[in-house]
């Protein structure tokens, strides 16, 4: 059930990436809506369902971009991975230590990715750190904004059933 | 019981995982056999999830944007829209052409202008990764569409196909680190190649240190990779230094606004046939 969740929540960012980042990022901002929610599953379903769902979303994500196949999912397996490893070993319900887990994330991401395709002479990115950095904290601002949103919800529309009940 | 026994050893499985990720890298790195069959299955696949949602945002927005927010003007706008990037496609053309008649004049020789056969489509997805610029558009195989066909926007060069699937397909901007074209400087016609920088703009490389180039010089394409037709706008030149070597280090801005691409147009004649509209023989 719950991996069920976690793959129907990559199909949503995969396509969120793809057909609402374009509207909602003008500009250029490269949020990574799909690493975001890799980390989210990690966090809170431990690193095998971290690295399960980061090798399914980085595989698709190749897949769909024209890249070359395996190295955006070996990217996502590791930090998939170590986010749920972080995630059971320490707290990290409140924005900061999510804000901060996401910041790393991205860096590890960017720095496995950038760094693979560099090694094997594939594509070249003259001064990448700018890019990385704009990337990570855009990353960790619309994770946090998203995950607060995410378990904020539920807790909402029990308060205002249960107010409605009172009413009555 | 035997997955169990693996969610245990998360370790085992990390490196498992990794090792298959190798795997499949190496092998596409170390082979040159094309387009790999899983991509272009996925792509294939994914984009008509693409075109779907694609499809209920564009329905959303024009509820609201034609009938809640304005009724007949939006509409109007949109038709208008349209024409207009119809006559903007055919003054560069004509433009491009008026300029290949005077050189075509100065050579004596004259050919027989053949049209460029283009045909619309709309942008239905972005890129799936931040690393990669392209988008997927709306049409496929099935129209006729090809690897290595050159899209274009009113406002100029916007890259070309990439993969196509049968009822769409995906195309690489102009702006990606892996794109490339033929380019020259419509001033002083000096030829070089413009590259994708990744960050939305372009580098002109192998322009001659010791040619003329100034900020704000227009840069065409010249024709000779064999996918642009001659003479659609790239951008205009936004800084240019005198490089460490024999060749000047050129910044492009592109005239085309790659975040606000829509509607694009595919230029179907193949190379070879487009007679004038490729660089004199």
């Amino acid at each position: 059930m719950r991996s069920a969740a976690a793959l129907a929540a990559i199909l949503i960012a995969l396509a969120a990436q793809t057909t609402l980042a374009g509207f909602v990022f003008r500009g250029g901002t490269a949020i990574d809506l799909v690493l975001i929610v890799v980390v989210y599953v990690a966090i809170k379903s431990g690193p095998v369902t971290g690295l399960l769902a980061g090798t399914v979303a980085g595989l698709i994500q190749d897949a769909l971009a024209s890249g070359i196949l395996g190295i955006g999912g070996l990217a996502k397996t590791i930090v998939g991975f170590l986010s749920g490893v972080l995630g059971s070993q320490f707290i990290v319900t409140a924005p900061l230590p999510r804000f901060l887990l996401l910041l790393m994330a991205t860096a590890l991401h960017a720095l496995i990715f950038i760094g693979l395709y560099e090694l094997l002479n594939l594509r070249q990115f003259p001064a990448p750190y700018p890019y990385i950095v704009g990337q990570a904290f855009g990353n960790a601002f619309v994770g946090v904004v998203a995950f607060q949103l995410i378990e904020w919800f539920p807790g909402f529309v029990d308060r205002r059933r249960a107010g409605r009940f009172l009413k009555r | 019981m035997a997955i169990a026994d693996i969610r245990q050893r998360p370790g085992v499985l990390l490196g498992a995982a990794i090792l298959l990720h190798v795997v499949l890298i190496s092998a596409q790195v170390n082979t040159n056999s094309g387009l790999p069959i899983l991509q272009v299955v996925t792509f294939g696949s994914f984009s008509e999830v693409q075109r779907a949602t694609s499809g209920v945002i564009d329905g959303v927005r024009g509820l609201w944007s034609g009938y809640v927010a304005l009724r007949q003007v939006q509409t109007e706008n949109a038709a208008l829209k349209q024409e207009l990037q119809h006559l903007q496609v055919l003054l560069q053309q004509e433009r491009a052409e008026a300029q290949r008649a005077d050189n075509l004049r100065q050579l004596l020789e004259l050919h027989e202008r053949a049209e460029i056969e283009t045909t619309a489509a709309e942008v239905i997805a972005g890129p799936a990764s931040p690393d990669f610029k392209t988008v997927t558009i709306d049409k496929g195989s099935s129209e006729g569409l090809q690897t290595d066909m050159a899209v274009i926007s009113s406002a100029g060069v916007v890259g070309r196909v990439i993969l196509p699937s049968r009822r769409a397909s995906k195309v690489q901007l102009l702006i990606d680190r892996n794109a490339a074209a033929g380019a020259l400087i419509e001033r002083t016609r000096v030829q070089g190649v413009v590259v994708g920088v990744g960050d939305g703009t372009l580098r002109l490389q192998y322009v001659p240190g010791t040619s003329d180039v100034k900020t704000g010089d227009l840069v065409v394409t010249s024709g000779i990779d064999g996918i642009y037709p001659k003479g659609f706008v790239i951008g205009t030149i936004d800084h240019a230094e005198r490089g460490v070597g024999e060749y000047h280090e050129i910044g492009v801005r592109p005239a085309v606004d790659f975040s606000r691409l829509e509607e694009v147009l595919i230029v179907k004649t193949p190379p070879a046939s487009r007679g004038v509209t490729e660089g004199p023989k």
